[in-house]
């Protein structure tokens, strides 16, 4: 093995965390070196607009995402049964490569609310103490110290949107349930189509308080506060799980790793994959790295600052397979690695017309309208006996055939009839999606799998997990809502998907994964402090929704890059003067 | 216990020699040229996995999920054979993006595909086993069975009413009907959706990438001819 020389800081993983972090800690004057497991990817190379429309290629057969061949995880719903490894992928799709799941993204970037991230003292003093076996708890870090951070996201990937609460003012046509806005959305909302006005029109019709979702596909031409220049969106309808041809959709590639890459403090290696954070004798602190490169070569990176920016389950898998902190145990209650894995709680709501035409192939990523009066504690709860909410959005993100052929309930599934219903409904449907949180419970928890192995023979990650009481109450309250909406958007006639059954691990629903290397208050809740740094080793710093110590009823990612920013300004302006822990124990 | 496994050197063997790691070193030029980009992808292979038998049970049993009737094309004008047959004999067939290691227990609902076979091996296998069972109770195989009866027994292998030892015709079923479906709305370079029928059928406009004419449509139909990755027929040259 290799001994590479020094380096001020090891960044694991680069895809949106990473190429922040890159960015922030190279202008800070560290000499960093990022290593991607995956190879490079841009634009002009990988998914140009001549080639990026090809729905079987980059979804069906996952050349956006990580190979399971070479590494999956394991999923069980409860402790009963046998974990069996996801042979391929379903429910939520891990990527791999430079940009990371940043390049195949939608774009919906929505904050947390500010009672989000204090979920456990905010829902205790408006309903009382939380159900035994619920493990929610506050994030360590509030909304107002985020504030700063999300603007410079937004800013960063051009936001399209409007505001909806101005430092305490609440602006026509915006979200009025936001926490406060230091600033506007950089670029205005995208232009809605037919299906959104209809949506816009019923909810208003109900008392609700529609606004355009907040995206990151540019509704108009954009050069960023780093000089990077998007383009304006075409309306495709090749967002999610597939590279932006057209460089109309924020992603690392796009907005930062440009700029991160002119700098010559900076190295990025490919096809390299880290095995573990090695630790010093002492226990206080990692000494770097060690990772494989594709010719089978082992090197040891060592580094003053230890950065693990892959994605969710990477680095609560990298975090057991180095030892570092004790694994979660959910017998006992002990431990606090892998604890409090959450996900996404879906259901949604078609309409079918029969005039109308809603031609889902005029589609974006995030184009959507958002009703948000049942996110959150933006309702009162009491009596309901759950907490947490859903935004209900109507977008329309894609007619992509082999995925959209939606029917009418009823419809056999192959034949002349699904045929026939297929050509019917294909341009004559929209969806109302509900979006709901995820609380974290005792026996949802990430840990190795005791049989099977990745191909460098070291254990999978294991997944338990399935959907809870809190879930099964919330999604019983709000589907209703969405599709009282739908009942008045003038179809012909509604389907009603609600969420029901255990968490099935295959069809696609989200790729929001979270929990697992979750943050806290104190060594005894959480595996990082408010800064995101370890509390075991005080240089090694953990990235990404897996320091959620449970879900919003929200995309992550937003959250998910203002924590990174925030722990970024943490290193810089206070780590590197002192290193040592920023909080102590 | 990691050092000693690599040090070792024994799992190094398997690890392809192919895609070395790159550096990239800040302040340098760029890994790409402009006006360059990567090879257009034409599909995984061209080459062919499936013999006679399973010709004529893919192609009766297809055309039996998606029918050519008076209301439009199905599976054969669409040429999904050819698709299936082509996609069997590349990397999806060989199963080589998924996890494919054992042990191999019965799965949960909830667990996905758990077959130990490739997709290419579950079709041969389960098309042999179908055949011979239809041989036993039918008298014939699947494909010289009439289109009733052909439903008929695709219905029972769906709801798990018809099961053969030692072969997954369920999970089969699954996996047919996806790839079917696959080969009915790809773009055509891959084979099937020949001419782009089944787009026309439905009114998909393809790869065509901007949008922007048409975003305040307000629920009008919106009319235009199919786009491929490869072109399209109005766009060749009369010669």
């Amino acid at each position: 093995m290799e001994t590479l020389p020094q380096a001020d800081a090891v960044i694991i993983g680069f895809g949106w965390t990473g190429s922040i972090m890159a960015h922030e800690l190279t202008k800070a004057g560290l000499n960093v070196v990022a290593l991607e497991r995956g190879g490079w990817r841009d634009t002009p190379t990988d998914f140009p607009p001549t080639l990026a429309p090809d729905e079987l290629r980059y979804y069906w057969r996952h050349e956006m995402f990580q190979e399971t061949s070479r590494e999956t995880l394991t999923f069980r719903n409860n402790m009963s049964q046998t974990a069996l490894p996801m042979r391929r992928w379903g429910s939520f799709l891990p990527g791999v490569g430079v940009g990371g799941a940043g390049v195949h993204w939608n774009g919906q970037t929505f904050r947390f609310l500010p009672s989000d991230f204090v979920a456990k003292t905010h829902n205790e003093e408006r309903y009382g103490p939380l159900p035994p076996d619920m493990t929610v708890q506050d994030y360590g870090v509030t909304y107002d110290e985020l504030e700063p951070h999300f603007d410079t996201f937004e800013k960063l990937c051009g936001i399209s949107g409007k505001a909806g609460n101005i430092r305490g003012t609440i602006q026509e046509g915006g979200n009025p349930f936001e926490g406060w806005r230091s600033d506007e959305y950089p670029n205005p909302p995208m232009e809605m189509t037919f299906s959104q006005d209809r949506f816009d029109f019923a909810a208003r019709g109900l008392g609700l308080n529609p606004f355009p979702a907040p995206s990151a596909n540019m509704s108009q031409a954009y050069v960023n506060p780093l000089g990077m220049s998007l383009a304006p969106c075409t309306y495709c309808g090749f967002c999610e799980k597939f590279g932006c041809g057209n460089y109309s959709k924020a992603a690392p590639q796009t907005t930062i790793i440009p700029v991160v890459m002119r700098n010559p403090n900076f190295t990025l290696r490919t096809n390299s994959e880290v095995l573990h954070v090695n630790k010093h004798p002492d226990g206080t602190r990692a000494t770097g790295v060690t990772y494989v490169d594709a010719s089978g070569n082992l090197f040891e990176q060592p580094a003053d600052v230890v950065v693990l920016c892959g994605y969710q389950l990477q680095n609560t898998r990298l975090m057991l397979l180095s030892e570092i902190g004790e694994p979660y145990n959910p017998q006992t209650g002990q431990g606090l690695v892998g604890k409090n894995y959450t996900y996404q709680v879906m259901s949604s709501v078609e309409v079918f017309y029969e005039e109308e035409f809603t031609n889902n192939f005029v589609g974006a990523g995030s184009l959507g309208m958002i009703v948000d009066d049942y996110n959150g504690d933006n309702f009162d709860h009491s009596g309901l006996g759950f907490i947490g909410g859903a935004y209900i959005g109507c977008w329309t993100t894609n007619a992509r055939p082999i995925e959209s052929h939606p029917v009418p309930e009823g419809t056999p599934e192959w034949g002349s009839e699904w045929k026939r219903a297929v050509r019917h409904n294909f341009l004559k449907q929209t969806s109302l999606s509900v979006h709901g949180a995820s609380m974290a419970y005792r026996h949802n928890y990430l840990d190795l799998d005791p049989t099977y192995t990745d191909h460098w023979g070291r254990p999978l990650m294991r997944m338990t997990y399935d959907f809870t009481a809190n879930d099964r109450l919330l999604t019983d309250h709000i589907t209703p809502i969405a599709a009282e909406i739908a009942r008045n958007m003038g179809g012909r006639e509604i389907k009603i998907n609600e969420r029901r059954g255990s968490y099935d691990s295959m069809p696609y629903q989200t790729t929001h994964n979270t929990g697992g290397t979750i943050m806290g208050q104190t060594p005894a809740d959480s595996v990082v402090n408010r800064y995101l740094q370890s509390w075991d080793l005080h240089n090694l710093f953990v990235m990404g929704a897996g320091v959620f110590p449970q879900n919003a009823g929200y995309n992550p990612t937003d959250t998910v890059a203002a924590l990174t920013y925030w722990s970024a300004e943490a290193i810089t302006s206070q780590y590197l003067r002192s290193p040592g822990p920023l909080v102590q124990a | 216990m990691l050092k000693s496994m690599f040090l070792s050197g024994t799992a190094l063997i398997a690890f392809p020699k192919l895609a070395l790691a790159r550096e990239f070193r800040g302040g340098e030029t760029w890994p790409w040229a402009p006006g360059v980009a990567d090879t257009p992808y034409f599909g995984t292979e061209t080459g062919s996995y499936l013999n006679m038998a399973e010709r004529a049970f893919v192609y009766a049993a297809t055309a039996r999920l998606i029918p050519s009737d008076d209301d439009g094309p199905g599976a054969r004008e669409a040429d999904v054979l050819t698709f299936i047959d082509r996609q069997l004999a590349g990397f999806y067939g060989r199963g080589q993006r998924w996890y494919m290691k054992g042990p191999w227990p019965e799965g949960l609902a909830t667990q996905g595909y758990q077959s130990q076979h490739t997709p290419a091996e579950l079709f041969r296998v389960c098309i042999d086993a179908i055949d011979q069972w239809c041989a036993t109770n039918h008298d014939a195989r699947f494909a010289d069975l009439d289109e009733a009866m052909q439903d008929q027994i695709l219905e029972r292998i769906e709801a798990e009413d018809v099961t053969i030892e030692g072969a997954q015709i369920a999970t089969f079923f699954d996996l047919l009907k996806e790839i079917t479906i696959e080969g009915f709305f790809a773009d055509p370079i891959y084979g099937g959706n020949r001419d782009m029928v089944a787009w026309h059928y439905v009114g998909f406009p393809g790869a065509r990438y901007d949008y922007r004419d048409f975003i305040h449509h307000d629920g009008a139909p919106i009319t235009m001819p199919p786009v491929s990755l490869a072109g399209r027929p109005g766009w060749n040259v009369d010669r």
